[in-house]
């Protein structure tokens, strides 16, 4: 019991308002959604900020849904056994921020990684242009989603996403996403 | 053919869609996991509806958010109601947004900026 004080204290000082780690299941999001909406709603944040908030928020918590990657739980390089992640939500001073973590397997990461840095890369216009070409260009992928989602964070972020892969194994790394929503409404 | 009548959720939006007075409505949320699950009723209706279209038909779009999943689906809501604009029947398009909501007002401007179909944006009435 010895540690929950440091873990509330840790929170406190890190200004998170919301985190969870274990499995995500589509459950799982509409609740954690809903409970973030209730908080924002109660706490009399300016609509705009909440609405971005809220939107940056879905598309993180679904990217994250969709697709993180979980070998068969009997593999015995997987390190989490099943699909398991950590969703993280702060409020500082100037900025809100939401955290992802999950695994992803070590070959898809030069893919991730170059999306992101294209994205990061890409002015407002060109995020304007890039949404579009893929909204009007072939159909879904796989897994129904529509490529969208980190360039949508993107432009409702207004600021670089942050990220991280952290080796885990041979065959998995933990992948971090960081978007931050200013707190201060543009004029 | 009959109207399709679906109710708001948390997750989805409220859809009416009345073939009888040519008024078509889309409000609330879609922020669905699974989108095309959701919007796939919606787009055979609308594939019924385009053989015999009312000669003025009236679609109303007041969404607070949506997902990007869903982005695609009303665009592809949006291109069946072009296709009978298209075809030289009147589709009228209004796309609401909240006067602070910069983000749902630049998605009107998206969609008008990819279809031939008169989308005319309006600032929702505060209640």
């Amino acid at each position: 019991m010895s540690m929950t004080y440091s873990y509330y204290k840790n929170m406190q000082l890190n200004n998170i308002i919301f985190v969870y780690q274990g499995e995500v299941t589509a459950d799982l999001v509409s609740s954690i959604l809903q409970m973030v909406e209730n908080k924002l709603e109660g706490e009399g944040e300016d609509r705009k900020v909440k609405k971005r908030v809220f939107n940056v928020m879905v598309e993180c918590l679904q990217n994250v849904y969709h697709h993180l990657d979980a070998l068969p739980p009997t593999d015995p390089s997987n390190p989490v056994r099943d699909k398991t992640a950590l969703l993280m939500i702060g409020r500082e001073e100037k900025d809100y921020y939401i955290i992802t973590g999950n695994h992803v397997m070590n070959d898809r990461i030069p893919e991730v990684k170059a999306r992101l840095d294209r994205i990061n890369r890409a002015s407002k216009e060109e995020l304007k242009q890039l949404y579009q070409e893929i909204l009007t260009g072939t159909g879904f992928s796989e897994k129904g989603t529509a490529g969208l989602g980190m360039i949508d964070i993107a432009r409702k972020s207004g600021q670089r996403l942050g990220y991280d892969f952290h080796p885990v194994n041979d065959k998995y790394s933990f992948f971090s996403l960081e978007a931050r929503v200013s707190r201060i409404p543009e004029k | 053919m009959e109207a399709l009548r679906i109710e708001s959720t948390h997750k989805t939006p409220r859809v009416i869609l009345d073939p009888e007075n040519g008024i078509f409505e889309f409000s609330g949320r879609s922020i669905p996991e699974d989108s095309v699950g959701f919007y796939t009723p919606i787009f055979d209706w609308l594939d019924g509806y385009s053989k015999q279209p009312l000669p003025v038909t009236h679609v109303r779009f007041d969404l607070e958010y949506f997902n990007t999943s869903s982005s695609k689906n009303i665009l592809e809501v949006l291109k069946r109601l072009e296709a009978i604009h298209n075809a030289g029947y009147e589709v009228r398009v209004t796309w609401y947004y909240d006067e602070d909501d910069e983000d749902m007002e630049e998605t009107g401007q998206d969609y008008q900026a990819l279809l031939n179909l008169p989308i005319e944006l309006s600032v929702k009435v505060q209640s």
